[in-house]
């Protein structure tokens, strides 16, 4: 019960910080409205998702080095399918991609079961293997979206009964972000999998023990990360309208937001919200950030910076819940 | 099965091999670099002659000496992704400072930032246990960022690669590339520390048992701050060797030789575990990798192609030597 309460408290304590951070935002930047706002929430849409697929992953005990890789192979795959296609194309293009990520985060899982080679090997692996298949579907940045995806996260949501006012701060990214997660990490959350990723990664001979099938439970975990993937690269091709074969800085991020969201790097801690939580307020800092007019490639630096400093804390904690001398 | 163990048996084949390979490491990849050499020979007959050997060992050799920093992390059980950006940084600062400074000044200016992302990433591994992984692609995202920073503060004075540099990349005394009196100390070196020196046998210590290393008095993060450091340094004075080979100072130079050197290392025989391996075997780790290059260019293989190669034999190889090791 404790430990509920810790991590609930962490998760009100980011939230917390991330109102402090918009009520900074809305000092340096009087002018801050919905508009922004709804330019927030399209830049975070990527991330969250990225974050999303190290989340699930984490939380079984492991880590998912590919995602940023997998993110840019469904983004290329995306872009040149609906290419040149029509709009009712992309009808199909959409849950092709999304069957890619399950598919290919299923390959990781299964290949960490079967080769019982490390998963960071494997994924570290399965990132140079992504990445090259990224080049070979678009060897430079190209594509296309089709228009009512790309209408899809632009703009809000009319929600009947709310003064105008209200609904300007309802962007449909922010809409769309929270329907995909809440369809997919609520009925996990409830079910007797959820409960397994979260046994396997709290301590992997106890869930084995009891009777969870670890295998099968892994797999499913990265599938599920693979899934999230995809949803990031499908958004990142929506949002900017074409596709880019190399990866962005979602790994680390995503690392970054994992660790900042309250779920340990060793597993079995934490849930979804406290990342993605976390994701917006990095974001956020970068928003403010150029909000000062700071040179965006110093922007960049301080960013990785902050990224760097959150790992470094959260190995800190990890190492210090441990008994001394066992490997974080 | 166990009975097997008690009874004398004629010790099968696939066994012998096995056991051959875990005990000899060495040969089986010269036979592997002998067989890919023949067949390019086969490929493109008259190919192999004598200029071909000198340039293959010239381009063999940048990769080797970042190599050589991927299996001395590697075997604290690390691994070093930021060499890639410290190489690039110190081959960009080289070029253009030495515009307008003297050679040492510049190469002193050089070396810097190979230091400081060293100590970075030892800080975050020795003392705050930070994986390797992440905390090394995290200063390198950092790296980057300032490398952008500094090109525009250089772009009026634009860039030159010293005559030096450029002897020493791609110059031939003799037949034999001047490289190699860069190369010969280096790895003698790697091999010396490796092997005869205390410092060396703390990072096999370190890497085969972390726990027993500092229960019999090892300083943990001296040892891996250290490590970090040199290898930081190595990268960087590759990245200057490598812009006397390649001529062209760019923000992205030596970024693709990171895959390489991590396979080259693992091909080697280096356990990506921690605790076992060698130079020697990256060595020729690199040299393999550097003939496969050539001959996947003649197939046409694209980029991407050869990316999802290096992938596959970097968690193939991973996955073999976890076989030979719970074998014995």
């Amino acid at each position: 019960m404790s430990r509920f309460l810790r991590n609930q408290g962490w998760v009100a304590g980011l939230f917390a910080l991330l109102i402090f951070l918009f009520v900074v935002t809305k000092l340096i930047q009087p002018g801050y409205g919905s508009g922004d706002f709804g330019s927030l929430a399209r830049a975070v849409l990527p991330y969250a998702f990225a974050v999303a697929a190290q989340t699930v992953v984490v939380i079984a005990g492991g880590i998912d080095l590919s995602v940023a890789a997998m993110m840019a192979l469904t983004s290329v795959t995306a872009a040149s399918m609906m290419n040149g296609a029509s709009e009712e194309y992309a009808l199909f293009v959409v849950p092709f991609v999304l069957a890619m990520g399950l598919v290919l985060g299923a390959l990781n899982g299964v290949l960490i079961v079967v080769t019982r080679v490390p998963d960071i090997v494997v994924t570290l692996a399965m990132l140079f293997v992504l990445q090259g298949a990224a080049l070979l579907v678009l060897g430079a940045p190209g594509g296309a979206a089709a228009e009512w995806l790309k209408a899809s996260v632009i703009g809000t949501v009319p929600i009947p009964g709310l003064p105008d006012w209200a609904d300007a701060w309802v962007p449909k990214a922010l809409v769309l972000l929270a329907v995909c997660l809440c369809i997919v990490w609520i009925p996990l959350r409830r079910s007797r999998l959820g409960l397994s990723i979260y046994a396997i990664g709290s301590n992997e001979l106890a869930a084995f023990r009891s009777g969870v099938p670890v295998a099968r439970t892994r797999i499913v975990a990265y599938a599920l990360s693979g899934l999230f993937a995809a949803l990031g690269g499908l958004s990142l091709t929506i949002s900017t309208g074409i596709g880019a074969p190399i990866p962005g800085p979602y790994l680390l991020a995503s690392v970054a937001a994992v660790v900042l969201g309250g779920v340990a790097l060793g597993g079995g801690k934490g849930g979804l919200p406290g990342p993605i939580i976390a994701v917006f307020v990095l974001r956020l800092v970068r928003t403010d950030l150029t909000l000062l007019a700071i040179d965006p490639n110093v922007t960049a630096i301080i960013e990785g910076a902050i990224m760097v400093a959150v790992v470094m804390f959260g190995a800190f904690i990890t190492m210090r819940s441990r008994p001394a001398g066992a490997t974080p | 099965m166990t009975d097997i163990a008690t009874m004398p048996q004629p010790v099968s084949f696939g066994r012998r091999l096995k056991r051959f390979m875990a005990d000899r490491p060495l040969i089986p990849l010269i036979v592997l670099l002998i067989i890919l050499v023949v067949i390019l020979q086969i490929l493109r007959p008259g190919i192999v002659n004598e200029r071909w050997i000198a340039n293959t060992a010239k381009f063999a050799i940048p990769l080797a000496i970042l190599a050589g920093c991927q299996t001395m992390t590697m075997l604290t059980g690390g691994i070093d992704l930021s060499v890639g950006t410290v190489a690039t940084m110190s081959a960009f600062i080289m070029a253009t400072q030495i515009v307008n400074q003297d050679p040492a000044v510049a190469f002193l200016l050089a070396m810097l930032p190979a230091v400081l992302i060293g100590l970075v990433n030892g800080i975050g591994v020795g003392v705050f246990r930070v994986h390797p992984l992440i905390m090394t692609l995290g200063t390198s995202l950092i790296g980057t960022g300032f490398l952008q920073v500094y090109q525009r503060t250089v772009i009026a004075s634009g860039a030159r690669i010293p005559d030096f540099l450029n002897w020493l990349g791609t110059g031939l005394t003799y037949g034999f590339p001047n490289a190699l009196l860069l190369f010969v100390p280096v790895a003698v070196l790697i091999v010396f520390v490796l092997n005869r020196t205390g410092f060396g046998r703390l990072l096999y210590a370190v890497g085969d048992n972390e726990r027993a290393a500092r229960l019999s008095g090892v300083r943990y993060w001296q040892v891996i701050t250290a490590l970090y450091v040199l290898s930081s340094l190595l990268a960087g004075i590759t990245g200057l060797l490598y812009i006397g080979l390649i001529k062209a100072p760019s923000l992205s130079l030596a970024e693709p030789l990171v895959l390489p050197s991590v396979a080259a290392a693992v091909i080697g025989g280096t356990s990506i575990f921690g605790g076992r391996g060698g130079y020697t075997g990256t060595i020729i780790g690199a040299l393999i990798l550097t003939v496969l290059t050539t001959l996947l260019t003649i197939l046409q293989m694209p980029e991407g192609g050869r990316r999802i190669l290096f992938g596959f034999i970097v968690l193939f190889v991973t996955a073999a030597y976890l076989r030979i090791i719970e074998d014995r």
